[in-house]
């Protein structure tokens, strides 16, 4: 008969990252998830889960620059990556323009979806530092909220925008 | 506005406290939290609607390394926990031992060292079903012959769950045989889903020394699953401590207690370790309190162009469990709030539930216990009323709707109304919509082969359950609660039954002790979701947080300021019947100049009190409302239909709401916005459907559509404010009144596009098929 065996302890592989400007490294199972990745080897449980297939945008983070939903991404994908998460957006104690606008536009109420929010907005804001209300919605059709209702979401990055271009 | 921009009391747009946590990545959601030694639990779901458990194999599931234990129907039926009791006083299956009786129902459970082995081992599992025909609606559960789904009812015959009435079928009778008109509406609003982006979940630690068991429980009411965990698990209720942590959102669905809490408990309890259970959004969607699934036939008459006479009968289909979470005497909810903002002398309504092979859960979706299913059946049927009797939907709601001097106002089904002014906010509504431009616009759009529809909803809600009397959750009478602690140095703490899902308590009751006290807001933390440390309460939901434990902040902080005001009367040397009190400072009347502050009184409670008084600055209370608030307004939808593609686009979004006083008003313009996008979504897409074999079609973010920014129209916020008469700040709860109200404007604007050719009622969710179909057997699809 043949011995059933844990796929955890087979395979494992070294994943190297930097992640909020930090080197880190960890021993990971082929089929880790980032999003699992992020939350539960290195203990950043800002990135959110929201809903397994890639719909919902909760747990988008910055991989190269880039939003990916870390959900549907393995850890092992991202190796020698760098990965910026909600964690690493505030610098030397000073939120991120995004961070500040979100609040003075009260773009957030449970705060579930907020980090993918924030950092797809911050993203698309390098791609496009002035854009139309229309282009904000566009941008940020992947992400779902489902308490604001999106017009304060809107409202914040057109208020970072304002800031960043003014920095 | 009687505080300072310092103190910021009510009625300030204050930036809210809790974001400060939320925008840097360290709320603490459940999932967020790892204890030392912690397992992880998978649930193994049904595939079938309705089988016999033949049998289940875990000898191989509980070989794999890891797999620390497999929990069956049989292991729970050994300590008497395979049942458990809904929230509606039916019974409801936690694990399965005879047969499942929807799909996703939970058949076993795997308690691993990680979450990746214990779904791994859910593969392993055998299980043999043999499947049953399933019923997936209320006609085929009401019809002879069909299967009985709770055969293992004692005294249960078949499908039928209750019968419910209220209102006067002889006075309704008689309006309508004296009638000229009589309007009919045959209308289903489909089973959709609150589905909080973050799903339900727990960790459940059971202390195996002390036998204490705290559990970290995505609820919305703690302390009532305190209560209830103790009588469903034999557990003394001091050794139980709910923790309700960050919730990413609620709106109904962390309302009921869900078989996943139970297992886990007791694989923590059996184990010694804590046990983690994150629910994945399928098992969300396909298992938890669904919401509306409600067949309605309304009927309106009408007698010199007043309305006389209202019946509605309701077939309702509760699930294979009645697990509606709602006060117990009310069986179809607070439906009875169907005569709406119409002075309507006679009403009858006639419900009946049925069981069906579908999750159980019938929970108020983001609404005051079915109050949802009547605004809508009500706004629906006065529109189609208008068309019929060819009178202007405006000047229709305007002849009929209950007159300010009218309040407070007894309706036909029982409800005293407490305060309204529903022509006002439709005036409001009409002149920031420029409603006669548009009436014209769209004949001239019509002759151009465009369709424009105007649909209006001008709903009264009925929130802040209860009062207790009539009022309770499986029993618990529904008042709530307030403890405040105010410190030394005059910063104060104040814990709350209630449990915020993203409404911004922290904000907004930290500024009604500012109101009331003169402490600045950012002095006050507000505590709340850990049952060891707050009072008791029924929790959050039907928009009674502010009408109930608003009421309780504003007593208690009243009662700390009369012993306030004695200490002040003790420092300043006089009696303390001379004292004023105004934003924070004490004084002798005409001698403002020489006060003392709330902070210098604070300080003297506990060094320098007058001889014979305790000391301290702490107090609680419980508050017991004296009767419901009735939140009201008027949505305005403008919409285009396109001939091609049956698709729908909201141009014009306008709406007035009244919920009495407002705390703080950016945090009600937030919440209005988002039930406007949610009444959007029931209205355009989400749908929980099922096919003839009880497949669960939504399982998923995929097939449950739900809108995003793209999708989501602009919203015009209008405001009125009627204070609620018994509420000690006039506030009357805002969260639901746009998800209650919203979805008939909606509907009612796609009616009013297409009504010319005949087209008389879409069911939702209006998707471009539905409405392309509609448009082509009318002859006007293109």
């Amino acid at each position: 008969m043949t011995q059933l065996e844990s796929p955890t302890t087979t395979g494992l592989h070294t994943v190297e990252v930097t992640v909020n400007g930090q080197a880190r490294s960890a021993e990971v199972e082929a089929r880790m998830l980032l999003a699992h990745f992020l939350r539960q080897t290195l203990g950043l449980t800002g990135t959110h889960i929201g809903c397994d297939t890639t719909s919902c945008g909760a747990c988008a983070v910055l991989v190269d620059g880039t939003p990916v939903k870390s959900c549907t991404v393995l850890a092992v994908q991202v190796h020698g990556a760098e990965i910026t998460t909600v964690e690493g957006l505030a610098k030397g104690g000073q939120l991120h323009p995004i961070q500040q606008a979100f609040h003075e536009e009260h773009g957030l109420q449970c705060g579930f979806c907020t980090p993918g929010m924030m950092l797809t907005s911050v993203a698309f804001l390098k791609e496009n530092p002035s854009p139309t209300d229309e282009e904000i919605r566009w941008a940020l059709s992947g992400q779902i909220c489902r308490c604001t209702g999106y017009q304060n979401i809107v409202n914040a990055v057109q208020a970072a925008a304002t800031t960043m271009r003014e920095a | 506005m009687s505080t300072t921009h310092e103190v910021r009391g009510v009625g300030h747009s204050v930036k809210r406290k809790e974001d400060a946590r939320f925008i840097q990545g360290r709320g603490q959601y459940f999932d967020d939290i790892t204890l030392p030694g912690m397992l992880h639990m998978e649930i193994l779901r049904s595939p079938y609607a309705h089988a016999r458990l033949k049998s289940i194999d875990t000898t191989a599931a509980s070989a794999l390394p890891g797999v620390v234990a497999v929990v069956t129907g049989e292991l729970m039926a050994q300590h008497n926990l395979a049942w458990m009791p809904t929230l509606s006083g039916d019974t409801q299956a936690v694990l399965v031992t005879d047969k499942v009786r929807y799909q996703g129902q939970e058949v076993a459970c795997v308690i691993a060292e990680s979450a990746y082995v214990a779904k791994d081992a859910l593969e392993l599992i055998e299980v043999e079903y043999e499947p049953l025909d399933a019923v997936t609606s209320p006609q085929q559960s009401s019809a002879e012959g069909a299967p009985l789904i709770r055969d293992e009812k004692e005294g249960q015959t078949d499908n039928h769950v209750y019968h419910w009435e209220a209102g006067d079928k002889d006075s309704t009778d008689r309006a309508f045989a004296e009638a000229d008109h009589v309007v009919a509406l045959d209308t289903f609003y489909p089973r959709c889903h609150p589905a909080p982006l973050e799903c339900c979940g727990c960790i459940a630690d059971v202390n195996p020394a002390t036998g204490k068991a705290t559990i970290y429980l995505t609820s919305q009411a703690p302390h009532a699953h305190r209560t209830l965990f103790a009588i469903v698990a034999g557990l003394p209720e001091q050794n139980i401590r709910i923790i309700s942590p960050d919730l990413g959102g609620g709106f109904g669905n962390k309302v009921p207690i869900y078989p996943g809490y139970v297992v886990a408990t007791a694989a923590s309890l059996l184990i010694g370790r804590p046990v983690k259970w994150v629910e994945d959004r399928t098992g969300n969607l396909i298992s938890t309190g669904f919401a509306r699934d409600y067949h309605m036939r309304g009927e309106l008459a009408v007698k010199d162009g007043k309305m006389t006479g209202l019946r509605a009968t309701l077939l309702s289909d509760q699930g294979a469990f009645y697990a509606d979470a709602q006060p117990s005497k009310f069986r179809a909810g607070l439906f009875h709030i169907v005569t709406g903002s119409y002075d309507i002398p006679a009403a009858h309504v006639v419900a009946d539930g049925w069981y069906t092979n579908k999750a159980p859960g019938g929970v108020a979706y983001r609404c005051s216990f079915r109050v949802t299913e009547a605004s809508y059946l009500i706004e629906r049927l006065v529109d189609n009323a208008a068309h019929e009797l060819d009178v202007d939907a405006t000047q229709f709601r305007l002849d009929n709707f209950i007159q300010p001097e009218q309040f407070p106002y007894h309706s036909a089904t029982g409800f005293v109304y407490d305060s309204g002014n529903y022509p006002e906010a439709m005036r409001i509504a009409l002149e920031k919509l420029g409603y006669e431009d548009l009436r014209r616009e769209q004949e001239e759009a019509r002759k151009e082969g465009r369709l424009l529809g105007i649909g209006i909803s001008s709903f009264t809600e009925v929130v802040g359950a209860g009062h207790g009397k009539e009022y309770d959750i499986a029993g618990l009478r529904m008042f709530d609660s307030a403890e405040l602690r105010v410190h030394p140095t005059g910063k104060a703490i104040l814990k709350l039954g209630v449990k915020a899902q993203g409404q911004g308590h922290e904000t907004t009751f930290a500024q009604i002790v500012a109101e009331e006290l003169g402490i600045p807001y950012e002095d006050v933390e507000v505590q709340e979701g850990d049952t060891d440390n707050t009072p008791y309460g029924l929790g959050t939901y039907a928009s009674r947080s502010t009408p109930v434990a608003g009421a309780a902040t504003t007593v208690i902080s009243r009662k700390l300021r009369e012993k306030a005001r004695e200490i002040a009367a003790h420092l300043l040397e006089a009696s303390a019947d001379d004292i004023e009190f105004e934003a924070g400072r004490f004084f002798v009347k005409g001698s403002p100049e020489s006060a003392k502050t709330i902070q210098d009184v604070a300080f003297a409670a506990y060094t320098n009190l007058p001889d014979g008084m305790e000391a301290g600055l702490e107090g609680v209370t419980y508050y017991d409302p004296p009767n419901m608030t009735f939140p009201f307004g008027t949505y305005a939808v403008v919409v285009e239909v396109d001939r091609g593609t049956g698709q729908w686009k909201p141009l014009r979004v306008v709406a007035v709401d009244d919920c009495g006083v407002r705390i703080n008003p950016m945090i009600v313009e937030g919440q209005i916005m988002g039930g406007l996008t949610e009444g959007y979504a029931i209205a355009a897409m989400q749908l929980i459907d099922f096919d003839e074999d009880g497949n669960c079609i939504g399982s998923n973010f995929t097939d449950y559509l739900i809108p995003t920014a793209w999708e989501t129209p602009e919203f015009e916020i209008g405001e009125l404010s009627t204070p609620s008469p018994h509420h000690p700040l006039g506030a009357k709860g805002v969260g639901e009144s746009p998800t209650v109200g919203s979805p008939a404007a909606y509907v009612n604007a796609v009616i009013d596009a297409l009504w010319h050719a005949g087209v008389k009622n879409i069911d939702m969710p209006l998707t471009p098929d539905k409405v392309w179909a509609a448009m082509n057997e009318a002859g006007i699809a293109e």
